[in-house]
Order: structure tokens, then C-alpha cells, then sequence
């Protein structure tokens, strides 16, 4: 894992003492709200319906157990004792006091973390792959580019006042499992004809009011101008992007109206005339923060795993665990576990003290001391020992953390909604609480590999524009009210979801998601899941069994 | 339509209500909506409302002030007409535990 430098520590304990003059000057009314608004903000502290909300950083979704630990003493001694991971890799407490804020930010910085540019209109927090390191078929760790282009662009003079927020994801592998074709900037890692690594370079992906997959503006970008091609897009954006009206401000807007070929041109344009700057990327630099990312010190292991086995083949809850919820390794011998922290009935995402705590003791005990934070809001262990499986599962169980339901039904994408956000026209919470209480594992089984993601609001925080079944809470006349779209994709094969016509009750949407996948299974071919079949037989019968054939 | 000022407290960011019988001078914040001060009429909604900013500028224990409509039941209670006020007033509808319905607010 990467280490702070005495950069990293110095930049984040000036912000803590920043913060703290800030807060105690608007506590004593010396500054207005409107003036401390955006202080706060670049602080990652929001003012939600019932309190504050800290948004913390975790850098690409990486931590360790101690970092984990004291996320959880945070829960515990400043908010209520539980805590939200989101689709951004982040955590968001929401109850945190502004007085204690500062107290806060001081905590995280003695773990290296930190809120800065959890908000704002500057560049987020670098998402990336939650098996990076340990991911068969991987190219490359991308933890080291998201990295270095965490340092690039923390406090970047020139991209502080954006026209909008912007989020960047990278992944190492083929298969996408950070969304990356719906973000701002989207890098994959590939080979060129020669067999050199680079990057695909995508932009312009997005959700929110409007939706867009992202355009490949360059096939293959050399390594060592990673940093100089995102701060020509940047460059670019920054230039051409919208300030006039903030629902057009985005750069998928941007590209959008200059138009790819323009919009590339400039960017290769502007490329030329800083590609062997100073941004130009020495190898030994690379090699510096590569070397933070060495894989752990794997034992040599045969791959095989008779207690593994043996325990599968007797108990058949740990079967189901292992089939959904356990990964292969690039390693011989070891897999990924997939934390779901997603039990029937619960809110996704929403983690308590206790439960961080366990996890960070697992982490230490089966994985090395890393965990990860995923955009699907679980927690993952990235290198356990196959041999230990049963170990880790029968750990896990005790505290309420073996639901085997990763890339299942219940395997919901859910935003806060409603029931804590100020932005939100709808719950959300509510009704993915319905749904994972809705299906036995049996029946999650029968239906396979699927993905529903629920917004409260069109933001679009619950991913609802790329999954399988998307539900839109919206706000008719005063009462909640839900839109369904089918067909969305936030993996490699990335597509947006289409609306199946108006919209429904709380109680109803329920109900309509059950006659979607009923339908699903009766038209399915074979072992097809859900956004094959889809893509096949269209939207049409889906739409005739939940209205009635016209 | 009935009206009162809803806003968040300053240090904590919990939901306040300009309290009964504030006015210019003597303004106050009270934690339950029973307590709030009702405008009965826009032009007194008005009126709290801008006694409620000035206050906010003045004295910073609230900030964002703004007006919500109510319904008086025949007990007196005050309900807010819209779901997003109404989870303000009482607190997340997924944890009881929290927020003003484990301070007692009643729904």
C-alpha cells in the first residue's frame, strides 16, 4: 500500500489546521454561512436533512486494517455508530457535529486518509478495480496509476475550480469492474500491437441528468504520458466546459456539443504542446510509487484446497458462499472474498462499528491487512488462503457478514436517498430493503447474475442508468414515485438503461421487479442472464407483461 | 396554508423550529415541531421568515431557514404536507433509532 511522504503528511495536517481556525471562526459568527459553505465542502462535510455528513476519502477504494479501525472508531465516538460506503469508494458518516469535525479530519490524518476533494468541483477521489493487485488477467496493478494521478491532481492549482465535479476510474484488466466507461475519464490498461502497456483512454462517461457511455477519444496511450493526456482533457474541459448552467456543465456535455472528432482534436492539440513537459512521466518515478504496491508476500501453495472442498461438499450455505462470494486469485492457492454487506432487509452499504472492526481483524488475520471498499458498496478481501476459506466464512457468520449474495438480486446499489439526503426526491433505502428480503438464495440462484440500482433522485448516486433493472425515485405531485429502465450495463460492455413507460408506487415497484424477472426467466435461452436475454428480445415483452399487452 | 421555519442548527446540524413567540429581538429555536411559532397567512410567513434570516446572520445558531407547510390536526398537532419535510421532522424512516422520533417527535 502506499505510504504518505512528508508531503502527503504535511498537506493534510495544514488542512486539519486550516479546518479547525475555519470552523471555530464560523462558530463564532466571524464568517457568514455563505462564506464557510465552500470552505466546508472542500472538506468533504455536507449539511444533509438531519445533520452533517462527512465524506471521507479511501484513495481507489484500498485500505488497511488500521485505517479500518479507526473508520470505526470514528463511528463509534463521533457519529452513531455505523457508517455508509458509497458507488465511490468512499465513507460517509451522517451524524458527524461541525465542532468535532476538525477533531475528525485529525484522527483520519493520523492513518493517512483524509476528506479533501470529496466534493467540490474538482477532481474526486480515483476510483479503481477492488481486485487490483490480485485480479487474474490483470495487466498491471492500476493502484499505482491511480496513484499518481491521486498526487497530480490533489490541490491541483489549475483544476480547484472546475466547471463541475469530476471523477476518474482506472482499471488493469479487461473485465471492468469499476464502471469505468461511466466516468468522466475512464483508463483501461492494454497491450499495443508490440506488446507495450498502455491505456484506452475514455471520456465523457456519466449518469446523472444525463446519462452518456463514454467515447474512446485515444485506442492506446503510452505509459509515461498518462499524466500529460488527462491534463490536455482537463486542459480542454476546463477551457470549453460550461459555467453558465450547471446541469450542462460536465465534460460528457462538453464532448457532447463540440463533438468527439473536435473535442479530441484539441485535446491532441493541446497534448503536442506539453506531451515531453515536465508531466512526462520518468520510469524511475513510476518504479518509486510501484514499488508502494508489491503483492504481499504470497506463500507457495499448491492451488488445490482439500479442507475447502470438503467443507463444500458438507454445508451447503458455505457451497453458496464460495460460489458467489469467493473469486480466483491470480495466485496459486489463494482467492478474493467478497465481503457482502448487504444482509436482507438492511440498508446496502450501511456498516456498523463493530462489523469495521471485525473486518479489519479478519483483514489481519486471513488477508494481509488490506481491504478494499468496492463501487458496488461491499468490502473485499483481497489474498486469503483457499485453504483458510472455511475459517474466514465461519469468522465472517458471527458477525453477520456471510450473506452469499454478490452479483446476485440482492446484490442492490443503493444511495442514501430520501431518508438522508437533502438533494433526493424519493427513498431509496425502503425499497431496496423490500427486495433483498423478497428472494430466497434458491431463487437469487434461478435468476443469476444480476444487477438492480435504485436512485432517490436523478443524480443518479444508486448507478440506476447502468443496471440490469435501474429503479429513479422521483417526486410526483408531493408523493414518491418510481421509474423503472431495463437494459443498463456498468461493465465492460457498458449501456444505459431504457425507461419501460410511467412510473409506480413504493408497493407496486416491487411488485413490477418480480414480473421483470419472471418474465426473464420464462424467455431465457440456455444459461443467457438477464442483460443477454434482454439485449436479444428487446424491451417489448418485458413492457407488455407489466402493463398489458397494448 | 399553514406555515412555519424549519432550519438546522449550526454546530450539530440537527433540524430546528423557530419556537413560539419569537419575535424581533426575542427569537428562539426549539427542537420539536410542537414548539414551532405557526403563520397562518403568507404575509406572516413572511414575516417569521425574515425574523428567522435575521436571526440565523445575527446570532449563527441556525442556518438555511425556510418555510414549510403544515396541517394542524384537530389535537394540535402540526404535520408537515410534504414526505421530505416529514422525515426532516422525525428522522430516517429505515432507523426508528435515530434522528427526533428516538427524541420523542411523533409522526
Amino acid at each position: 500500500m502506499y505510504r504518505y511522504d512528508e508531503f502527503d503528511h504535511a498537506l493534510v495536517q495544514d488542512r486539519v489546521t486550516q479546518f479547525r481556525r475555519q470552523v471555530e471562526r464560523r462558530m463564532k459568527g466571524e464568517i457568514s454561512e455563505e462564506q464557510f459553505r465552500p470552505l466546508r465542502l472542500m472538506n468533504g462535510l455536507y449539511l444533509q436533512l438531519h445533520a452533517y455528513m462527512l465524506r471521507v476519502a479511501i484513495p481507489y477504494g484500498t485500505l488497511d486494517s488500521r485505517q479500518m479501525r479507526k473508520l470505526a472508531y470514528i463511528a463509534r465516538r463521533y457519529d452513531k455508530g455505523y457508517g455508509h460506503f458509497t458507488t465511490r469508494q468512499n465513507i460517509q458518516y451522517n451524524w458527524p457535529k461541525l465542532e468535532e469535525t476538525p477533531d475528525i479530519l485529525a484522527e483520519l490524518a493520523e492513518v493517512e486518509m483524509h476528506a479533501i476533494q470529496t466534493s467540490g468541483n474538482c477532481i474526486r477521489n480515483v476510483t479503481s478495480d477492488q481486485y487490483a493487485g490480485a485480479a487474474q488477467g490483470e495487466i498491471e496493478d492500476p493502484r499505482i496509476w491511480c496513484e499518481i494521478a491521486r498526487q497530480w491532481s490533489t490541490l491541483h492549482p489549475e483544476f480547484s475550480f472546475l466547471p463541475r465535479k469530476f471523477k476518474i476510474a482506472i482499471t488493469g484488466c479487461e473485465r471492468d469492474r469499476a464502471a469505468v466507461k461511466v466516468h468522466d475519464i475512464g483508463m483501461i490498461m492494454k497491450h499495443d500491437e508490440a506488446g507495450e502497456v498502455g491505456f484506452e483512454v475514455l471520456v465523457g462517461g456519466g449518469l446523472g441528468r444525463t446519462p452518456f457511455v463514454g467515447k474512446t477519444i485515444r485506442d492506446f496511450l503510452p505509459k509515461e504520458h498518462f499524466l500529460s493526456y488527462m491534463e490536455a482533457i482537463l486542459r480542454v474541459y476546463n477551457q470549453l466546459g460550461r459555467r453558465d448552467n450547471k446541469y450542462k456543465a460536465r465534460i460528457k456535455v462538453t464532448l457532447h456539443e463540440t463533438g468527439q472528432e473536435e473535442f479530441t482534436r484539441l485535446v491532441e492539440e493541446e497534448w503536442e504542446t506539453i506531451k515531453d513537459s515536465t508531466l512526462k512521466l520518468p520510469k524511475e518515478e513510476v518504479d518509486r510509487i510501484a514499488a508502494h504496491f508489491e503483492p504481499p508476500e504470497w506463500k507457495a501453495l499448491p492451488d488445490d484446497a482439500p479442507t475447502c472442498d470438503a467443507r463444500a461438499a458438507s454445508d451447503p450455505e458455505f457451497a453458496a458462499w464460495l460460489r458467489h462470494n469467493v473469486e480466483p486469485h491470480k495466485a496459486a492457492g489463494y482467492a478474493i472474498v467478497n465481503i457482502s454487506v448487504k444482509p436482507p432487509g438492511e440498508p446496502p452499504g450501511d456498516v456498523t462499528d463493530v462489523q469495521m472492526e471485525a473486518m479489519a481483524d479478519m483483514a489481519d488475520a486471513y488477508s494481509f491487512s488490506e481491504l478494499r471498499v468496492t463501487h458496488v458498496q461491499n468490502v473485499t478481501l483481497p489474498h486469503v488462503e483457499k485453504e483458510r476459506l472455511p475459517a474466514l466464512f465461519d469468522d465472517l457468520a458471527k458477525h453477520g457478514l456471510a450473506t452469499a449474495n454478490v452479483g446476485l438480486v440482492s446484490d442492490i446499489i443503493c444511495c442514501p436517498g430520501l431518508d438522508y439526503c437533502a438533494l433526493a426526491n424519493a427513498r431509496s433505502i425502503p425499497v431496496a430493503q423490500e427486495l433483498t428480503k423478497r428472494y430466497t438464495l434458491e431463487r437469487q440462484q434461478e435468476i443469476g447474475e444480476m444487477q438492480i440500482k435504485i436512485s432517490g433522485c436523478i443524480n443518479a448516486c444508486g448507478h440506476h442508468h447502468v443496471g440490469n433493472i435501474g429503479i429513479l425515485g422521483v417526486d410526483r405531485k408531493g408523493e414518491e414515485h418510481y421509474q423503472v429502465q431495463l437494459g443498463g450495463s456498468a461493465k465492460e460492455d457498458a449501456s444505459l438503461g431504457k425507461i419501460i413507460g410511467r412510473g409506480f408506487t413504493q408497493e407496486e415497484v416491487v411488485e413490477v421487479v418480480d414480473t421483470l424477472l419472471d418474465t426473464y426467466l420464462e424467455l431465457r435461452e440456455g444459461d443467457e442472464v438477464f442483460i443477454d436475454t434482454f439485449r436479444r428480445v428487446g424491451i417489448k415483452p418485458f413492457k407488455e407483461r407489466v402493463y398489458g399487452a397494448a | 396554508m399553514a406555515q412555519i421555519v424549519i432550519a438546522s442548527h449550526l454546530g450539530s446540524g440537527r433540524v430546528m423550529f423557530l419556537a413560539r413567540g419569537s419575535s424581533e429581538g426575542s427569537v428562539s429555536w426549539g427542537g420539536l415541531i410542537e414548539t414551532s411559532e405557526v403563520a397562518a397567512d403568507e404575509e406572516r410567513a413572511a414575516a417569521l421568515l425574515a425574523l428567522a434570516e435575521a436571526d440565523a446572520n445575527a446570532r449563527h445558531e441556525v442556518v438555511d431557514p425556510y418555510l414549510i407547510d403544515v396541517e394542524e390536526e384537530e389535537d394540535g398537532r402540526l404535520r408537515p404536507t410534504k414526505w421530505r419535510e416529514a422525515i426532516r421532522c422525525l428522522g430516517p424512516t429505515i432507523r426508528k433509532d435515530l434522528g427526533k422520533q428516538a427524541e420523542g417527535a411523533e409522526a
